[in-house]
This record gives structure tokens, C-alpha cells and sequence, in this order.
């Protein structure tokens, strides 16, 4: 049984008819890339896979539970977190206080040693952890967002553009630390508009144009397939 | 001068430098006359300073509870006065009986935590009723209309305490153990004015130390800064809000027993309406929505209203100058609000925000 099924779904933002029937599945273990271009409807999918928005028609079911219309608050006790796009990192509140804020659901004793090696994974954010998360450039930014979602324990993490904005090495430390988070366990539904670099460290992938699913297929068909090559790769 | 950002010659640029230069005029002039005539003595002045300090510190009290609501939802509670009225006024009656049966003047220090404990939870009850019953239900409204409520609650919290106990003036009785003054070196500061400002500073401590080192507070700034981003990391945002309406109507409270003990001209249903606009004076004298800006406008404000009438007023030769105190406090918002509109330690607010 998939871990999150989405069925049908139809979201709007007031009048605007954003999702027009969105299906997908996603299995435990796998790494999902959703891909399309500027506002085929990526990060509104992911908004109403996470509670921010709901559906108006069709539904969520996630571990064999209709979620559709439950809050984003008690999603996060339920095992799914989000970085959300632009990163979301609080600004005004250190390094280790994101952190800190990443695991506000938690009442176990274990986040001390889940904070050692969340700075394990990136060096970077220990060596500023006093820092004011608004201090940060933009790569360790996103290295603090995606560590604060994983401070939750997520089983499925939902990553919106990680790599928006990001120079290029920047962008490989991120997929790196993407691909070793999905071999510890946790399943990943990955945004992306760098098609490329998704697709690289994919399982299966979906395209996603104006609202609707035009493609689904393994990520390695998907890097061959001559329309996403053409569209999405820029390769002619 | 005289020109505005694109270099141009602004009539509104012109009459607000103008004004500059009067302030800053007659505040010089009146100080001068003041200080070289000699009329109050050195020891008059740091009077004035602690009842200053110590007035203002049961502002900034007040002060806190705007800004936490303002920081967290961008709306100025305008029954805050009320909410701090309700502790003050119920608290009231414990004292009575407190006093009735010798408690209060036999253990002071119990008897004065028990009534900041007592007037702090009726506050923060009602402050959150408040939010639940009156704020909540029209979150995402256009902003006039939760402050229409908000004077809506205050006048209903008005009228309703007036129902409950009256509308006399009620004064708290004495408490021996804060008569008096204390000698500190050639000054003698009444003791009641330490008690204000010591209990004060205690209260701002604790809420210091709630924001800034609890997960709560953590949270509350958290949701401050991004509600949707708060709730991924798992937030119950409504409960923080309720949380963050509950610490400033504590406050409020507390202030208001405080207050009790400090003025002895007593306590009655319409007592919370000009410390509660004060108090949002402070509020913005500081930079509402910044916590530290608070308790240095609630502070500033008293002194200000303290110091101001005898140093600036009476100079200028005006009569009866320490009956205009309300004049300087509210002359002092109309300066900030168009000089720095931000507030002492406030950020420039930005389009989101403002």
C-alpha cells in the first residue's frame, strides 16, 4: 500500500482553479520528483498535501487515513514535514532555535542526540548555531531548513525548490544531503524546477502542467523521454 | 531642510522642521529657566525621577500586554485597560478581606504575592475570553473591524464590572509594611515607589525569560515572525495566540494590584481607560511589537510625564503645570508617531507589516 495517495485533488485560491484533478502516489522508501514549469501547480500541490491548503473535491490518504482536511499542525505529529519554498527559516530566532522550533512536537528525551546529528550532517549550521537564522546566505539557509523539518522525525518529507537560488556547488551538497536522508528511511516528494538534478537522484517522477498530471513515469524514462528532455532539460 | 527625498520644496517637510525647531526651542528655553532659577532642588528632582520610574514601570506592565498581542497578530487589543481594570478591581475585594482579618499587614510579602497571583489570573482569564469569544471568530477579517470589537469589549467589560461591584471609587487599604521612605544618602525614595519598581522588574524578568528561553516562547516568536511556517514545524498556532492574550493579561494584572497599593485615590470601573491609552503610548513610544521597546517607553513615559511639567512647562511659565502631565504623555505620541514613527528601538515596518 502507498504511504500517500492523492486522489483527484482540486484546489483553488479563491476563483482560481489552481489543481484540476491532481492523482499521484507515492510508496514508502521512494524518492518522488513532482516537475513542471512556473505555475503548473508544484508548490500548490504540495501546500495541500500539507495541510496549508484544502482540497475543494478528491482526497489525501496518507498511511490508509483520509487526511484531506486535517490541520498542518497535527500532520507534523503524524509524520509529515515541509520545507517550505523560500526556505521559511525564522529569521529573528538563532540557528539553534529553528532547530529547537523543528522538534516543538516532541516530548522525548532523544532531541539532544537528533540536534548532534543534524549538525553532524551540516557542519556549517554547528559552527553558527548562536547565529540569528536571518545572518545565514542563502545555502545554509536551505541546509537549516531542511535539518529543522527533519527534527520532527518526519516519515515523509515534502521539499519544495531546495534548490532555488542555490550556486551550483551548493546545489550538490543539497542533493547529497537529500539522498542520504531518503537512505535512512524517510520517503521524499521532491518540487523541483531544476528537472535535472531531481530526476539524477529520483525513483519515479511526475510532470505536472497547468493543474493537471501530463506524464508519469520512472525518473530514468523520464531523463529520456524527448518532450521532457525538450521542455524541462533543455535538451534539444 | 525644507526639501524632501526627491529634493523638492515640500510645505510638509517645511512645517514639520519648523515644528522641530519650536520643540526643541522650548524645551530648551523652559529647562534653562528652570534649572538657573533654581526652584527644585536636587532632591525634588530625584523624587520626581523615582515616582517617575516607578508610575512607569506600571505602564510599561501594561505596555508589555499590547505589544505581545500587536508582535504576534498585528492588532491593537484596545480592551487591554479593561483587562488590566478586571484584575485590579477584583483583586480589590481579596484585599479587603485580607485586611479584615490582619493577614495583610501580618504577612505582607504572602499576602502581596497571593494578590498579584490572584489579580493576575482574573486578568489573564479575561483577556483570553476576550480573544476566544470577541477576536478569534473574525481572524482574516479587514482589520477596522477587530478593533471595533475591541472597543465593543472594553465597553461591555466596562458596564460589566460596574453591574458587579458598583461604580464607586474603592481604595486599597494600607499596607504598613510599604509606609514610609528609605534614606539613600540624602534622598529619601518613599518605599511604596521601590515596591512598584522591584515587583515590576521581577514581572518583566520572568517574561523575559519565558520568551526568550522557553519552547513556548520560542513559539511565540515563531509564530510572530511566520504563522504558516509555524504551523509545519507542528505549532497549534490558536493556542499560542490564546497563550501569548493569557501572558499579557497576567501582566495586566499584576500591574493592576501594583497599581492598587502604589495610588491610594482607589480603584473603580473606568480605571483602566487612560493607563490603558498610556500604556499604548508607551507601547509605541518603544516600538510596539519589540518587548524590550515596552519596558523602555512604559519607563520613559513616566519619567517624562514626571520631570517634563516641572522642568518644561513650568520654565516656559505656564500655571499649574503638573496637572498637563497628560498634555507631555500625549504630545510625546504625537511627536513619535511623526518623527519615528517606528518607535525607539522599533524596525521601519514594512509594507507587510504596517
Amino acid at each position: 500500500m502507498a504511504l500517500l495517495e492523492v486522489n483527484d485533488i482540486h484546489t483553488y485560491y479563491g476563483n482560481i482553479h489552481a489543481l484540476k484533478g491532481v492523482s499521484f502516489e507515492v510508496d514508502s522508501g521512494e524518492i518522488i520528483a513532482l516537475i513542471g514549469s512556473n505555475g503548473a501547480g508544484k508548490t500548490t500541490t504540495l501546500r495541500t498535501i500539507s495541510g496549508l491548503m484544502a482540497p475543494r473535491d478528491g482526497n489525501i490518504v496518507y498511511d490508509g487515513r483520509d487526511i484531506s482536511a486535517t490541520r498542518a499542525d497535527l500532520l507534523v505529529v503524524r509524520g509529515i514535514s515541509m520545507v517550505p519554498e523560500g526556505r521559511g527559516v525564522f529569521a529573528k530566532l538563532t540557528v539553534e532555535e529553528n532547530l529547537d522550533m523543528g522538534a516543538y512536537i516532541r516530548a522525548d528525551g532523544d532531541v539532544a542526540e537528533d540536534l548532534a546529528s543534524a549538525y553532524a550532517m551540516f557542519p556549517r549550521l554547528q559552527e553558527r548555531r548562536k547565529q540569528l537564522a536571518g545572518t545565514l546566505s542563502g545555502g545554509e539557509q536551505q541546509m537549516l531548513a531542511i535539518a529543522r523539518a527533519l527534527m520532527s522525525k518526519p516519515r515523509l518529507l515534502l521539499l519544495d525548490e531546495p534548490s532555488m537560488g542555490l550556486a551550483p556547488v551548493l546545489v550538490d551538497v543539497v542533493f547529497a544531503a537529500i539522498q542520504r536522508i531518503a537512505s535512512e528511511g524517510v520517503t521524499i516528494l521532491l518540487v523541483e524546477q531544476n528537472a535535472h538534478m531531481a530526476l539524477q537522484i529520483a525513483n519515479r517522477g511526475y510532470v505536472l502542467q497547468s493543474g493537471e498530471v501530463a506524464l508519469s513515469d520512472t525518473a530514468a524514462n523520464l531523463q529520456r523521454n524527448e518532450v521532457v528532455q525538450k521542455t524541462y532539460l533543455g535538451i534539444d | 531642510m525644507f526639501r524632501n527625498r526627491s529634493g523638492e520644496f515640500s510645505w510638509v517637510d517645511f512645517t514639520i522642521d519648523v515644528l522641530r525647531v519650536l520643540i526643541v526651542l522650548a524645551v530648551v528655553v523652559g529647562a534653562w529657566n528652570t534649572l538657573s532659577s533654581g526652584r527644585i532642588s536636587l532632591a525634588q528632582w530625584v523624587n520626581l525621577l523615582a515616582a517617575g520610574l516607578a508610575q512607569g514601570s506600571i505602564y510599561a506592565l501594561i505596555a508589555l500586554g499590547y505589544t505581545l498581542v500587536y508582535g504576534i497578530l498585528l492588532m491593537i487589543n484596545f480592551a487591554h485597560g479593561e483587562v488590566f481594570m478586571a484584575g485590579a478591581f477584583s483583586a480589590f475585594f481579596l484585599a479587603e478581606a485580607l485586611n479584615r482579618t490582619g493577614f495583610l499587614n501580618e504577612q505582607p510579602l504572602l499576602a502581596i504575592l497571593l494578590l498579584i497571583m490572584f489579580a493576575g489570573l482574573v486578568s489573564m482569564t479575561v483577556a483570553v475570553l476576550v480573544e476566544r469569544i470577541a477576536y478569534r471568530p473574525l481572524r482574516g477579517s479587514p482589520r477596522l473591524v477587530p478593533l471595533i470589537t475591541a472597543i465593543g469589549a472594553s465597553f461591555f467589560l466596562q458596564y460589566a464590572f460596574r453591574g458587579l461591584y458598583g461604580s464607586n471609587f474603592k481604595a486599597y487599604p494600607q499596607l504598613q509594611a510599604l509606609q514610609g521612605a528609605l534614606q539613600i544618602g540624602e534622598f529619601n525614595i518613599p518605599i511604596t515607589q521601590i515596591f512598584v519598581f522591584s515587583s515590576a522588574l521581577v514581572l518583566m524578568l520572568g517574561l523575559h525569560w519565558l520568551v526568550e528561553r522557553t519552547r513556548i516562547g520560542k513559539a511565540m516568536r515563531a509564530v510572530s515572525e511566520n504563522k504558516e511556517v509555524a504551523r509545519l514545524m507542528g505549532i497549534d498556532i490558536d493556542w499560542v495566540i490564546l497563550f501569548t492574550f493569557g501572558v499579557g493579561g497576567f501582566l495586566a494584572g499584576a500591574a493592576g494590584v501594583i497599581n492598587g497599593l502604589f495610588r491610594p485615590q482607589g480603584v473603580n470601573f473606568y480605571m483602566g481607560f487612560i493607563p490603558g491609552i498610556k500604556a499604548f503610548t508607551a507601547a509605541v513610544l518603544g516600538g510596539i511589537g519589540n518587548i524590550p521597546g515596552a519596558m523602555l517607553g512604559g519607563l520613559f513615559l513616566g519619567v517624562i510625564e514626571a520631570i517634563g511639567p516641572n522642568l518644561v512647562l513650568a520654565g516656559l511659565g505656564i500655571p499649574g503645570a503638573n496637572q498637563l502631565k497628560d498634555v507631555i504623555a500625549f504630545t510625546m505620541l504625537v511627536l513619535v508617531l511623526i518623527f519615528r514613527p517606528q518607535g525607539i528601538l522599533g524596525e521601519r515596518l514594512s509594507e507587510t507589516k504596517a
